[in-house]
């Protein structure tokens, strides 16, 4: 296996669907000629040209919405958002159009689109910047979202996510941009809805998604390190769909849970997790659920402090200490 | 800019002459005024059926303006898209859509086009390229976009029709779309329905306008024109030439058709009528600018239609509405098991995506 670049894994994904299926067709500011603004799109114009590559000038709610049209007649566009944070401006798009329209025509339409970006905190640029909007579109029926927290996920899952024929929002981190996993030579696809488990263990499940869930793998090396304390790490990958079994069967062996999560902790992801999981598992558990998100306040620039309100290594830790 | 012919009231006999309409057959003349007879006699059903509360939610008509959505529509070649706002009746119509499934649809009916899932606002037909029936103000306009897009990528030889209203010009999307259009040469054609009220709102209270609001494609390089849509052929002759710059130059265009509803913004909107405009007002359009009267009065000049051929005509209209609404009364209300079908494709059809994960978070 190669190691690579979470960025090249998207890459790679995008390269092989492309050549695969005439319909694929990425459109985004700064994808074509730019090379990306993170340069996950990089080379990709040069290889394929204008027409399977596209630049827009900066208009969300134009390019997503046209991207949404282009679809209905069965493109499958991947629009790129250089940041999830600027959905915002193309939110009636992505709810009303994106999410409503096969529900809305009887089942006549449908929406084979992505949408991508990142979508974290942790950069230093401030509230506008920083958002994790999984929480607020897995909150709409009609849309699928995805997280992936590793290269090797990030490409299966891209490549599913294109061939689905659902609108899926596909959320990365510029954090993890950088990282490097290994990464078959081969093709491979995984499902969406399907958890992974990244760590076994018996005594505390973590339970999450994205980036966070990474801080959860750190925290369950020290907890077996230093207390002798083997915590299982369920990535959910995939929001919605969900892999509830994964989920429920972790909290059954286990019996006791912390949930991780970058979202604000009103209604965010571990918010609808917690419900499930007192709900269908409430006498397989030991102690109550516990949640680590960020801290409930808008990011913060300081780079110093915004650090302090992510669901960090040392907090998770001290959670599942509090319930061990 | 303006390449298209003066729509002075003075050059209007030039329209019927327009090489698109010189083409019609009088047959072909007669089915327009027909379509129109039907929409016309479509609504008032409908309409009379809200009022008697076989239906609920909005109701937003289209009576006074249907030669803008029968003109337009009936220049539609194969791969030509029609796609517009929430007062989509006529448009519906106008493409082929039948009363049956649109009068079922108003009754929430299982038998509706939208399964009883979209209601007035929602009425879509891909498969006779009509792809809604959008309810938020504007909202259609960048999937307008999109629909051209999908044409040009498809290297097809086709139109995007997108109509919007005299408010939705004020949405910011729209100039957005006017921007990418011209960029990318998108053979989109937007239509602007100048009713002159935006809900209660008058064209002069919302807009800036300095000659009309088509001209607002100027300055994105956009060809545009402005025409009376109260008049059936001059609604085809200025389309026509928009379509063919779509088809012929990937190009796109913003027309725009004077025009004007006889009743209110929704069946909700009490104060219309000596509110927020004149009853006068709404006199004087139903007399002197009904496009179904115009267009009577000119086939009959023409001698290609008698007084009693459009009675009967007339007559057939109301008799095929009341027919579609003995069908929607007849018709099954939706399962309450439907309410979890139409939101994801993979589900739906079982694939090996839609059974994997849950999509569904209610128990």
């Amino acid at each position: 296996m190669a190691l690579i670049e979470y960025r090249d894994a998207l890459n790679q994904a995008f390269s092989e669907e492309i050549e695969r299926d005439p319909n694929v067709v990425l459109i985004g500011e700064e994808v074509a000629q730019y090379d990306g603004a993170y340069k996950v799109t990089r080379g990709l114009w040069k290889k394929y040209g204008d027409k399977r590559v596209v630049d827009t000038p900066i208009s969300e709610a134009g390019f997503i919405g046209m991207g949404i049209g282009a679809s209905m007649l069965g493109l499958r566009p991947v629009m790129e958002l250089m940041f999830w944070s600027f959905a915002t401006v193309a939110y009636d798009q992505i709810i009303n159009n994106a999410a409503q329209i096969r529900y809305m025509s009887g089942g006549l339409i449908n929406c084979p689109i992505v949408i991508r970006g990142p979508a974290n905190g942790g950069t230093s640029v401030g509230a506008t910047h920083s958002h994790t909007p999984e929480s607020w579109l897995a909150n709409i029926p009609g849309l699928k979202v995805v997280c992936a927290a590793t290269a090797y996920d990030a490409k299966g899952l891209m490549k599913t996510a294109i061939r689905d024929n659902d609108p899926v929002m596909f959320m990365e981190s510029t954090l993890l941009y950088g990282e490097k996993g290994e990464v078959p030579e081969e093709e491979y696809l995984i499902p969406l809805g399907k958890a992974d488990i990244k760590r076994e263990g018996k005594h505390v499940s973590i339970i999450g998604h994205g980036r966070a869930i990474l801080m959860g793998l750190k925290a369950a090396e020290l907890l077996e390190a230093e207390h002798d304390i083997s915590c299982e790490v369920i990535d959910l990958r995939s929001i919605r769909p969900l892999d509830e079994e994964a989920i429920l069967a972790s909290v059954r062996k286990t019996h006791r849970v912390v949930l991780v999560d970058e979202n604000k902790p009103f209604c965010g992801v571990s918010a609808q997790i917690a419900s499930m999981i007192q709900e269908k598992c409430f006498d397989d558990l030991d102690a109550p659920v516990q949640r680590v998100t960020s801290l409930d306040a808008p990011a913060f620039y300081s780079p110093q402090v915004e650090k302090l309100q992510f669901p960090e290594v040392h907090r998770i830790i001290a959670k599942v200490l509090a319930i061990s | 800019m303006n390449s298209l012919p003066d729509p002075s009231p003075v050059a209007k006999p030039e329209y019927s002459q327009a090489e698109i309409n010189r083409k019609l057959t009088t047959s072909d003349r007669v089915e327009l005024l027909r379509k129109m007879l039907q929409i016309r006699r479509f609504e008032q059903v409908g309409l009379s059926k809200y009022q008697g509360g076989k239906m609920s939610g909005f109701i937003h008509l289209y009576i006074g303006q249907e030669s803008v959505a029968v003109g337009a529509c009936s220049l539609m070649g194969e791969h030509d898209h029609v796609i517009t706002a929430y007062r989509c009746h006529g448009h519906a119509l106008a493409v082929g859509m039948s009363m049956n499934e649109c009068m079922a649809e108003l009754y929430g009916k299982a038998t509706g086009c939208s399964k009883g899932k979209g209601g007035s606002m929602h009425f879509f037909a891909p498969d006779k390229n009509y792809w809604g029936g959008h309810g938020i103000v504007g909202g259609q306009t960048p999937l307008g976009m999109g629909l051209a897009y999908g044409i040009k990528y498809k290297g097809l030889k086709g139109a995007a029709l997108c109509f919007l209203g005299d408010g939705a010009v004020n949405q910011g999307a729209f100039y957005e779309c006017l921007n990418m259009a011209s960029l990318m040469d998108l053979p989109v054609i937007y239509v602007i329905e100048n009713n002159r009220y935006s809900m209660g709102t008058s064209l002069e209270r919302s807009s800036v306008i300095k000659n009309c609001l088509a001209e607002r494609g100027e300055v994105f390089g956009i060809e545009w024109a402005q025409a009376k849509g109260e008049d059936v052929d001059e609604v085809r002759a200025v389309t026509q030439i928009a379509i063919e710059r779509a088809h012929n130059e990937s190009r796109p265009t913003v027309l725009e058709f004077d025009t004007y509803r006889h009743y209110g913004h929704s069946v909700a909107d009490a104060k219309h009528k000596g509110g927020y405009r004149a009853a006068e007002e709404i006199e004087k359009y139903k007399k002197d600018h009904d496009p179904i009267q115009l267009y009577k009065r000119q086939l009959i000049g023409e001698g290609i239609l008698s007084e009693e051929q459009f009675t009967e005509m007339s007559d057939a209209a109301k008799a095929e509405a009341d027919a579609s609404a003995q069908f929607a009364e007849e018709s099954p209300l939706p399962e309450a098991g439907s309410i979890f079908e139409d939101v994801y494709y993979e589900v739906d059809r079982g694939t090996e995506a839609g059974r994997t994960g849950k999509h569904f978070f209610n128990d």
